[in-house]
């Protein structure tokens, strides 16, 4: 388990990270925590001719307020998340979510663009950043663009980054009022990647449910939104009912392939229960009810 | 150390829960294991590996390869068969055993994905791993032999062409008439699998060969519990003179029974250093551990028990078969596991009427051998399976059904259907020592009360009977190599400290710390006077090493008694010094005393006068200050230990997920030399165990490909997820040695799955529904409960 060889160029610009990828005559990679890049280069299944590494450069650091977003570097380390107190005032779904983010030794490293830009449906960012309704930067030699979540996942390991570009930052927009947020996985083992996981954020005006974006881990190529599911909840108290209408309709949101050791059926149960318990937690104003 | 982790039995040192002395050296990084080791002009070597199950070798091109950059030599099983004998793993007293001859890489065929076609020597791994890149090998696959009951099917393709089928060992045990004691009475049955798993050491396998053609001399690092073993090996497969042949085994990152066995890779890294005249070393990586360690278990076992109205047992009958690998491993055979299971099942029961059936198969799987515990964790969960099945069907609770069933003491010495004679357990003080222990009426209370309210928890208790101290009629009577007996050497330095080398070794458990203790003790030294060396060929007596539960039980008498000859010898001295009787003189603390403890010279001075002015000592009166002991049991075949395990385990029945509450040992393992080493011996087995029982699963695709090969994949059981464990002791010592210990290595990982198969199977028993295959998956749990 060695890597081929491979030229190393740290950067301190994301200019001069982009010119140094459009400049290599092989393959790049941006070079960020190296939580999954090394390993694949370890195990021979990534062997690029260049590794650009963007790991110091300042600007891609930070969480600050800007407007009516939060605005979170894509350098941001996954214990950075967990600690950060304005993710955890504006964005508690992210601290819920770092918290089942692997192990310390990997949260120290690993960081919030890294994750979301190899995009594997089994992690937790991709999911929190469609129940968020978030907007990803992307900068490329020609500028930077953003794009809604939603819109940014394509197939397993699989985004809308052109080669050569980079996602620079995350904007999360600031909760309305009565907005509730909910992050929970099953795993075998603490710390393993999700059989299921379930990133779930409502919006609750009175007893109404004005709004639901449910987006789950692990039982598709994507992160996958629920719609059925989130139809189901919308425009009713946020009762027994409506969640057992809710799980009743994940089976027509959902199809999650067989993988060995765990088969489709088994996970769509996990899904379902999991949908069930976020949602009665979510019944109750402790768990996520953000300040107006 | 508190006193209460103290034996109650205990002395001065031994019985004391000292910690081990290596353990802040290993804590503080300064550990040296094989792949520290650095020697000049060393070379590394990597493999090329079978992406096939089962496939015929064709043409090789190596060329390219050949010409890379730092590789000094591309190696195929040609290259090999002129230098190496194959190897064989089979052993005379299973009678009929066969197996295909091994010989370090294959020369026309492929059995298993993982197995090492091509070996690259380079100047670096890197190097050696970019050369196999460019290796072109033409492998023509063929139909692989996968699932356990389609290997003995009539259309099974065979892996050995030379074999009429797939069938490597069949033996029966019959004792009594299992068929008169069924008739008519009630009987349960039970048809349980048992997945593969594997040992997953922190350290994976490492070996360094360094053949020196000067004087044809040998030296092999390797992280292995055996060194005495590859020593004979190595001489005779190579034809090289066993006294040049050095195996060292430095710090050795665990093994858990997985070292002890040849491995490809380790002869063709001896090869390759003889071809070479070079060091060679090879580390597996992860990848390569998972592909090529030994797999443990794989088992399907059918079994009924005949029982009485009054809820004594009649009969047991079991039919176990067990797959292999395409070969069986050498030097120990892979019959021994299936073996075992065949003779333990039942063992803690009155039982006259028995039968037992065992067939080992071949698959095109790695090879499957002894891991810890081999065959008990198999025998337990199917004869206490059983036991709680009968249990419900008389209505008895589980306690009781197995009071009214043990092995009573005036039984003892007593012989079970299956051979095994024992000299003492003590089933029913464990028994009644768990009840207490685990509070049971009040777990069983609780039960009920939750369970009103929708919450499934389940109590499962599982009784072991565990094989230790074992006699040549393990190997040595079926022609192995393998020693039985443990030699010491014991020196009293010039400074009046002691030097111990023994023949037992270190693999992270405290085979060191406890010879130490009982060198201290039956010399009447500090314990810190005492060094204990071991895992070198060349600077320790030959023995059998640590396997199969023997280091403590026979080591460690071997060690005291060589502490007694060390005493006689100084008091012998010390007498003629002194003028005094030596049969009045005590060594104590460090120093020579009276019989009524005054001091009268140190062992310093002792050593002093020995070594430097020996013409004070009067004529005929031996300066030597190093004897020399070896010890083989001689009593019982094995020294049988006992325990029992208690498992808590909820059940959510929606997602099929068990946590586990809490788990309770009471074991008894004759003398406890070190209370503290004994419980984390009983820990780190019960983890096993319940890794085994709940998570760890070395799952195979319809061709043979290993599907979870990773530590992303392969679920190791961690703290998170475990349950604490509490850990109480009987002591039963043997009567065979003065020391009285048995082995206590196997006792956590024997009865801890089934203990949890019997909880899990409890807390689903209200709902009508049962599991019968472990590792018990959330899916597995599912799937009982018709949820999916």
């Amino acid at each position: 388990m060695k890597a081929r060889a491979f030229d190393y160029r740290r950067v301190a610009s994301v200019a001069e990270a982009l010119d140094a990828y459009a400049a290599c005559e092989g393959e790049a990679r941006f070079l960020a925590g190296g939580q999954s890049l090394l390993p694949a280069l370890n195990l021979r299944l990534d062997a690029p001719d260049l590794l650009i590494d963007i790991g110091r450069i300042e600007a891609l650091r930070g969480i600050t307020l800007e407007g009516d977003q939060l605005r979170i570097g894509a350098l941001t380390r996954h214990a950075e998340t967990l600690a950060s107190e304005l993710i955890a005032a504006h964005a508690p779904l992210l601290t819920q979510a770092a918290a089942y983010m692997a192990h310390p030794a990997i949260r120290n490293l690993g960081t919030m663009g890294g994750s979301l830009a190899l995009s594997d449906p089994a992690s937790e960012l991709p999911a929190c950043m469609r129940a968020l309704g978030a907007e990803l930067e992307i900068t490329g030699r020609d500028g930077t663009r953003r794009v809604a979540a939603d819109d940014f996942f394509l197939d397993l390991f699989e985004n809308v980054i052109e080669p050569g570009a980079m996602l620079t930052a995350v904007r999360v927009p600031l909760p309305a009022p009565g907005t509730r947020m909910r992050f929970e996985e099953i795993a075998r083992r603490r710390g393993d990647y999700a059989l299921v996981g379930l990133a779930a954020q409502l919006v609750v005006t009175g007893a109404t449910v004005e709004s639901a974006r449910l987006a789950f881990c692990s039982v598709g190529p994507t992160p996958m939104r629920a719609p059925k599911a989130e139809a189901a909840l919308v425009g009713r108290p946020l009762d027994a009912a409506a969640i057992a209408d809710a799980t009743a309709a994940l089976a027509d949101d959902l199809a999650p392939d067989e993988d060995e050791g765990f088969s489709a059926a088994a996970r769509m149960q996990l899904a379902r229960v999991l949908l069930g318990r976020v949602l009665s937690a979510l019944m109750t104003r402790e768990h996520g009810e953000m300040a107006a | 150390m508190s006193a209460t982790t103290d034996s109650p039995n205990g002395g001065r040192y031994i019985g004391r829960g000292l910690p081990r002395p290596g353990a802040k050296r290993l804590l503080a990084g300064r550990g040296r294991y094989t792949d520290d080791v650095v020697l000049p002009r060393m070379l590394h070597a990597a493999f090329l590996r079978s992406p096939y199950a089962h496939a015929r070798l064709g043409a090789i091109d190596v060329s390219e390869a050949a010409a890379m950059p730092g590789v000094h030599r591309v190696l195929t099983g040609t290259d090999f068969a002129a230098i190496c004998t194959p190897w064989i793993g089979t052993l005379s007293h299973f009678k009929g055993m066969r197996s295909a001859p091994q010989l370090p890489l294959p020369l026309d065929k492929v059995v298993w994905a993982g197995q090492p076609v091509v070996m690259v020597v380079a100047e670096s791994r890197a190097e050696a791993e970019d050369a196999l890149e460019a290796i072109q090998v033409a492998f023509e696959e063929l139909e692989a032999v996968v699932d356990l009951d389609a290997a003995r099917g009539a259309q099974a393709p065979r892996i050995d062409a030379d074999a009429p089928d797939n069938v490597l060992f069949r033996t029966r045990i019959e004792s009594g008439s299992t068929e008169t004691a069924f008739e008519g009475a009630e009987s349960v049955a039970v048809d349980l699998r048992f997945g593969r798993h594997t040992a997953v050491t922190m350290e994976p396998r490492a070996t360094l060969a360094d053949f020196d053609p000067g004087e044809e001399r040998l030296t092999v690092h390797q992280s292995t519990q055996t060194p005495y073993q590859f020593q004979d090996l190595y001489a005779r497969h190579f034809g090289l003179s066993e006294a040049r042949v050095r195996v060292i085994a430095p710090d050795v990152g665990g093994s858990f029974g997985m070292k002890l066995h040849v491995y490809h890779e380790d002869m063709a890294v001896v090869g390759a250093s003889l071809l070479l005249k070079r060091p060679v070393k090879f580390t597996a990586d992860r990848m390569e551990a998972f592909a090529s360690d030994i797999h443990a278990r794989d088992h399907r076992v059918r079994a009924r028990l005949a029982v009485g109205p009054d809820g004594v047992f009649r009969a047991i009958e079991v039919d176990d078969v067990t797959g292999v690998g395409p070969f069986s491993a050498y030097p120990r055979t892979s019959a021994v596991e299936g073996n075992q299971v065949v003779r333990l099942i039942g063992a803690p029961y009155r039982l006259t009427d028995y039968r037992a059936d065992l067939t080992v198969v071949a698959q095109n799987k790695v090879q499957m051998s002894q891991y810890r515990a081999v065959g008990h964790p198999i025998a337990c969960a199917v004869t206490e399976r059983l036991v709680d099945l009968a249990a419900d069907r008389l209505g008895l609770d589980p306690f009781e059904i197995r009071r009214r069933n043990y092995v009573t003491e005036e039984m003892y010495p007593h012989t079970t259907p299956s051979g095994y004679r024992f000299e003492r357990l003590s089933l029913a003080s464990c028994l009644s020592k768990l009840h207490d222990l685990m509070d049971y009426p009040a777990l069983r209370a609780e039960q009920a009360r939750l369970r009103e309210r929708g919450i499934h928890r389940g109590i499962g208790i599982a009784t072991y009977v565990e094989i230790t101290n074992p006699t040549p009629a393990f190997y040595g009577v079926g022609g192995a190599h393998i020693s039985a007996q443990d030699g010491c050497v014991l020196k009293l330095t010039p400074a009046g400290e002691v030097q111990c080398a023994i023949s037992i070794t270190e693999q992270g458990q405290g085979s060191e710390a406890i010879v130490g203790q009982i060198v201290a003790e039956g010399l009447g030294v500090d314990r810190d006077a005492v060094r204990v060396l071991t895992g070198d060929t060349e600077t320790t007596p030959s023995g059998g090493a640590t396997w199969a539960c023997r280091g403590a039980g026979i080591g460690g008498e071997t060690a005291l008694q060589a502490s007694r000859k060390l005493k006689a010898r100084i008091l012998e001295i010390a007498a003629a010094i002194l003028q005094a009787e030596a049969g009045n003189l005590d060594i104590r603390e460090g120093a020579v005393t009276d019989a009524d403890g005054r001091a009268r010279m140190t062992l310093k001075e002792l050593g002093n006068l020995a070594y430097y002015r020996s013409d004070l000592l009067p004529p005929g009166v031996s300066p030597a200050l190093t004897v020399a002991h070896h010890f083989a049991p001689r009593g019982y075949p094995f020294a049988f230990t006992n325990g029992i395990h208690g498992s808590l385990v909820e059940v959510d029945v929606e997602t099929g997920f068990v946590t586990l509450l809490k788990h309770w040992v009471v074991e008894d393992c004759g003398r406890v030399i070190n209370p503290l080493l004994v419980d984390e011996q009983i820990r780190g087995g019960v983890v096993q165990g319940l890794g085994a029982a709940f998570f760890e699963e070395c799952r195979y695709g319809e061709t043979g490909q290993l599907l979870n090969g990773s530590m992303t994949d392969y679920l190791v059981p961690m703290a998170c997820e475990m349950p604490d464990i509490v850990i109480r002791h009987v002591e039963t010592p043997t009567k065979d040695t003065e020391l009285g210990a048995k082995g206590v290595g196997e006792a956590g990982t024997a009865a801890s799955s089934g203990a949890a198969l019997n909880a899990v199977n409890d807390a689903l028993r209200p709902l009508g529904a049962s599991v019968s295959q472990l590792p018990m998956t959330p899916e597995r749990i599912l799937r009982a409960l018709a949820v999916i």
